[in-house]
């Protein structure tokens, strides 16, 4: 089993031709991407690298505190990422740090009281970054759809201000539909996941030598867990955020 | 009488450009005001601060008696109804418009009080169910005008809302401000047509941010 799992180094120095493709391509196209190209790569060896003698020191020595320590860095890196993406809106980061701990809190609490993971670091870590990461990407959605809505619609809140509505009956189309845009890559992967995408953890599994037929359990199980957490984290974020496009006197900033 | 607004030296300004400067008004409750004057002069500024869209930034304003910052915003606005000049409509039908107003006061949609509305400015029933899209210009103001008026205001505040009408559609909507004004809702209309000008009761010019001309018309 162990044997499916091996990337070499030299394995890898030759993957870098597929960085290689993308520069070129950018090159080539005058696309303009080709410093993030050169960044992200450089932090992805660099991050992951250290991640993964984190993960393997936090592992071995299977401490609760540690465990929750990780879970924590995870969380607050996530709303730091998710505020980047608000644009201007006020006090994003303490939004996304609640958005983002409250649904990969109870998303945790849920699947370790059912049994479906134990307490050790080797299934918490992960699950919580893969919770974590997704709740961070809807957050993002939601903000860009507020700024969007609320720039391309003031008239229309202006108007429903003018008759007298308040923040919540004046918003509540755009939060609507900020929500359903948060949740929808979630969603649409739910629908295709298995005929489009074999989704990280149950190809992890199966590249691991696991029978696909229990790597699809897992797999239902981050799903569910993934929606669940995603709307949870979208609701929250939307509903924290949209007020913060008006000042005391109920007007539009 | 208690007025129904008293701006005493009325100012408001972003950054540094001052939009209304020094504007001492007083209106008593049921007059027909009409606000003249040049494009960008600042009258729907007014309007909007009289309608707590914009806060001024200084001077006092007074709304029956009582400062205007100390309403709750809500009950004002519902007591102070803002039309605008190019009015939005939302959702898809007629009566999601209509609904609106019921909805934010968590009322049930009255039939009866939607058609009479609609019937007021020359509509029928049947246009409930109309998708906004299909509506006319003359259609459109006229609906936002009734979804204002469902819950008569005390005060009726008009942002140039018959530019662009044709005649039979002003007369329409004329025909039904007039109405409501009769019926002591305090109306204050910004105006760029000769003939609303020339029919004031009480004309006011704003220039440059300034209450330049203060006349009785007729």
């Amino acid at each position: 089993m162990q044997n499916n799992l091996i990337v070499s180094p030299t394995a890898l120095t030759f993957a870098i031709i597929l960085v290689a493709v993308a520069l070129a391509i950018n090159f080539k196209e005058h696309i303009g991407l080709e410093k993030d190209v050169l960044v992200g790569v450089i932090r992805a060896v660099i991050q992951l690298t250290v991640v993964g003698y984190v993960l393997t020191y936090i592992i071995k020595v299977d401490r609760v505190w540690l465990t929750l320590l990780m879970v924590a860095i995870i969380m607050l890196n996530a709303a730091w990422n998710a505020r980047g993406r608000a644009n201007g809106i006020p006090h994003a980061f303490v939004i996304s740090l609640a958005a983002i701990a409250t649904a990969t809190i109870l998303t945790l609490l849920l699947l370790v009281g059912a049994h479906a993971i134990a307490f050790v670091p080797s299934q918490v870590v992960p699950i919580t970054g893969m919770i974590a990461s997704n709740v961070m990407v809807a957050t993002g959605l939601c903000y860009r759809s507020l700024n969007t809505s609320f720039h391309d619609q003031r008239q229309a809140v202006l108007e429903r201000l003018a008759l007298g509505a308040d923040l919540k009956q004046a918003s509540i189309v755009i939060v609507r539909t900020a929500i359903r845009t948060g949740m929808a890559p979630t969603v649409d992967s739910a629908k295709t996941v298995g005929l489009v995408s074999l989704p990280g953890m149950m190809s992890g599994l199966i590249f691991a030598g696991v029978d696909p037929t229990k790597a699809i359990m897992y797999q239902i199980m981050v799903t569910f867990m993934l929606l669940g957490a995603t709307s949870l984290g979208s609701v929250i974020a939307c509903y924290a955020a949209y007020p913060q496009f008006y000042n005391h006197d109920l007007q539009l900033r | 009488m208690t007025p129904i607004f008293e701006l005493k030296q009325v100012g408001y300004k972003v950054d540094d450009q001052q939009i209304l400067q020094q504007i001492d008004l007083t209106i008593q409750p049921g007059e027909f005001v009409t606000l003249a004057g040049p494009s960008g002069s600042g009258k729907s500024t007014l309007l909007r601060v009289l309608a707590t869209l914009l806060t001024p930034t200084s001077g006092e304003l007074w709304y029956n008696g009582q400062a205007q910052a100390s309403y709750d915003k809500i009950t004002y606005r519902r007591e102070v109804s803002y039309c605008f000049q190019q009015p939005s409509l939302f959702g898809e039908t007629v009566r999601d418009n209509l609904a609106f107003p019921f909805d934010i006061r968590k009322q049930a949609f009255d039939d009866t009080k939607a058609t009479e509305a609609l019937e007021s400015v020359d509509l029928t029933a049947s246009m409930l169910t109309k998708a906004i899209t299909s509506l006319s210009g003359g259609e459109k103001q006229r609906v936002a005008l009734i979804r204002n008026l469902l819950f008569p205001p005390k005060v009726l505040l008009l942002d140039e809302i018959t530019t662009g009408l044709d005649g039979t559609t002003k007369a329409i909507v004329h025909r039904l401000i007039n109405t409501m004004n009769q019926r002591g809702i305090t109306v204050i209309s910004v105006t760029h047509d000769e003939g609303e000008i020339a029919a004031a009761s009480r004309l006011l010019q704003v220039v440059a941010g300034r209450l330049e001309v203060s006349a009785d018309a007729k």
